[in-house]
């Protein structure tokens, strides 16, 4: 039997669809020089935030987002009930230490670059299901923490592959409310991990398109919706290279004309050499928590997917000649 | 004395080389496997008595690729083990090379102490 | 009766029958028609992204490297040159040489020059010396947080740990056959 708001394979439909009341974004100096550098709450002046690393940085960063959506409806961190959040480094650690600071019961999600979404579809689920009234869903990455962490040292010198991602120095945050005027998230499809076998680290793009294309798919047959039902579908950071292969995977798996794009191709300028595009979870958190949410708000989109996209890469595994496995979960918003 | 331009071109082909590599494999052919390989592959040339005339013919265009430490290590090997049998093939190596290591470590400690990772736009 | 003792023919069994179920066969994995398929999908999808993804830019990427090595080795050249006609040895002038180059390269990466080199030089500055030297030195740099010893004195060894085992078993190794030859 499946379940009562649930909805053909992995789809739920929400019956009192949860409310984003609030959000906020924070961003560095790259993301706030690149064409939505206006439509985010705070741009950073440098990557280490006055801190004594970079790790501390993003969890500065993480906290001071959470705080901002909080005052946006003039609450505290005490009078959110839940904090779901996540970010790329070890043990989630920028996540950890913000919910340390603020003192929200906190559960903590890994879902690499997919984080947003998977806060929303989880903090959905739950307020849906009467357990929390606020929910505070957030994601962050930092340049430099998952440069040192997935990568090489910063001033060895690599040269980039041009299908590489720049991850993006940025968070956001959603408050949800079981009450409030729009936007509603009213459904969301829980993603399954999709291996295309790509095993190039430097092509993140290539290894998720796979698991978007699945998810947006599975979602439109689940819910039986046109390709061009949504205003926007936006995935989180696939890059050129990944949404360029995306588009292909919807013609082949008949999605007739999707508004798609990725958070990772807007995020930047074609001047400011991120190679194939932005990555990371606070990618697609800042494009929701900025621009898009702000879009919704003032008309220019009614419906919204938001398919952030995961590549589920661990370096360890990688080197012992794995393939990358990767994850995407969508959330469907809108306006009424 | 080797001529400037025979270094050039030596050493630039050498280069040559590893970009092939390089761009022909995935990214996750890293600069540690590039150099891993260009050491060890020098060491075995150098073993068969190949890179020797590479770097007769080349100069600093053999010896600086880090191949050419691998045909140090070698070369110093070789030699003490002529002069010490079995104990010199443990120690010739690292005599050879003894300079361009601690001068690695050394500076680089001193580096990492004096500089910060810079910001990149 | 020890547990050991006990559970020993048990697990065993259960573990053939895990292998029988997953078609285990003999300790290795039998492909199922179900991953056959899957693999099929996979090449597809591999013949549509190789399409798709970006080139590399061979012909500069050439000659950047190329260049870039080939002057890097000049200078070397041009130093060992310069102090054979001092009247240093050869040997002594191509160690002092590749010193200087060790501490140039060190310097670069600290002012954060030698990153944007290898952005275009790519192996042009990863194959001479001076990459050995910028890849020790990136390394120890980016974990000056986590302390002097653990830290910097650790992960210094993170590049040039690898390179240096390779270098010295493989000149144990050409050491030891020459005893043997000889002996």
């Amino acid at each position: 039997m499946p379940g009562r708001k649930k909805r053909g394979q992995q789809t739920v439909v929400f019956e009192n669809p949860p409310t984003i009341t609030a959000w906020a974004s924070v961003v560095g100096p790259k993301e706030g020089a690149g064409p939505w550098g206006a439509e985010f709450d705070v741009v950073m002046d440098d990557y280490i935030f006055g801190e004594k690393t970079w790790e501390i940085a993003e969890y500065k960063m993480l906290r001071g987002t959470i705080e901002r959506a909080l005052e946006k409806r003039n609450f505290r961190p005490e009078d959110a009930e839940l904090l779901l959040a996540g970010d790329l480094l070890n043990q989630i650690v920028a996540s950890n230490f913000a919910a340390r600071d603020l003192e929200i019961p906190f559960l903590g999600l890994y879902g690499a670059c997919s984080t947003m979404s998977e806060g929303l579809t989880v903090g959905a689920m739950l307020m849906d299901g009467g357990y929390f009234d606020r929910i505070v869903a957030a994601a962050s990455s930092h340049h430099y923490t998952a440069e040192r962490q997935y990568r090489f040292p910063t001033e060895q010198g690599v040269q980039k592959s041009q299908t590489a991602q720049w991850t993006a120095t940025a968070a956001g945050a959603v408050l949800l409310e079981s009450r409030g005027s729009g936007p509603y998230i009213k459904a969301a499809t829980v993603g399954k991990v999709i291996d295309m076998g790509q095993t190039d680290m430097a092509d993140m793009g290539s290894a998720m398109a796979g698991a978007a294309v699945h998810t947006i798919k599975t979602h439109l047959d689940d819910l039986n919706l046109p390709g061009n039902y949504y205003d926007l579908i936006v995935t989180g950071d696939l890059g050129k290279v990944g949404s360029a292969i995306a588009s292909q995977l919807f013609v082949r798996d008949g999605i007739v004309n999707p508004n798609y794009s990725d958070c990772g191709v807007l995020l930047y300028d074609q001047s400011q050499a991120v190679g194939s595009g932005g990555s990371g979870c606070g990618c697609s958190a800042c494009m929701l928590c900025g621009p898009l949410l702000k879009k919704m708000q003032n008309g220019e989109l009614q419906k919204l997917l938001l398919v952030s996209t995961g590549a589920l890469m661990s370096p360890i595994i990688s080197f012992q000649g794995e393939s990358i496995p990767s994850i995407a979960h969508a959330v469907a918003i809108e306006m009424y | 004395m080797v001529p400037l331009y025979m270094a050039f071109l030596v050493g630039g082909s050498l280069c040559l080389i590893g970009q092939i590599i390089m761009d022909a494999t995935k990214a996750n052919v890293t600069p540690g496997h590039i150099l891993v390989g260009y050491i060890t592959s020098g060491a075995i040339l150098s073993g068969l008595g190949i890179y020797q005339s590479l770097v007769n013919l080349g100069g600093a265009g053999a010896t600086v690729p880090l191949s050419g430490f691998g045909h140090l290590l070698v070369q110093g090997t070789l030699k003490a083990v002529e002069q010490r049998g079995l104990l010199g093939a443990f120690s010739g190596g690292v005599e050879a090379a003894a300079a361009g290591i601690t001068a690695a470590i050394v500076f680089g400690y001193l580096v990492a102490v004096v500089f910060n990772p810079k910001v990149k736009e | 009766m020890t547990p050991d003792v006990d559970s020993r023919p048990f697990l065993m069994n259960k573990n053939r029958l895990l292998w029988a179920k997953y078609g285990l066969q003999g300790g290795k994995l039998m492909q199922t028609p179900d991953q056959k398929l899957k693999e099929l999908d996979r090449q597809e999808y591999e013949e549509l992204a190789s399409q798709i993804r970006p080139k590399p830019k061979w012909a500069a990427n050439l000659l950047w490297a190329f260049v870039v090595g080939g002057l890097i080795c000049t200078l070397g050249q041009w130093m060992v040159n310069f102090m054979v006609s001092r009247g240093v040895s050869l040997a002594d002038a191509s160690s002092s040489a590749s010193c200087i180059l060790i501490f140039l390269a060190a310097m670069a990466t600290g002012l954060g020059y030698y990153n944007q080199l290898g952005q275009r030089a790519g192996a042009g500055s990863i194959v001479p010396i001076t990459g050995f030297a910028n890849a020790i030195v990136a390394s120890a740099l980016e974990f000056k947080r986590e302390g002097y010893i653990f830290g910097v004195g650790a992960r210094i060894f993170s590049v040039a740990g690898p390179t240096l085992v390779f270098g010295f078993v493989v000149a144990v190794l050409v050491g030891l056959i020459k005893v043997f030859l000889t002996s």
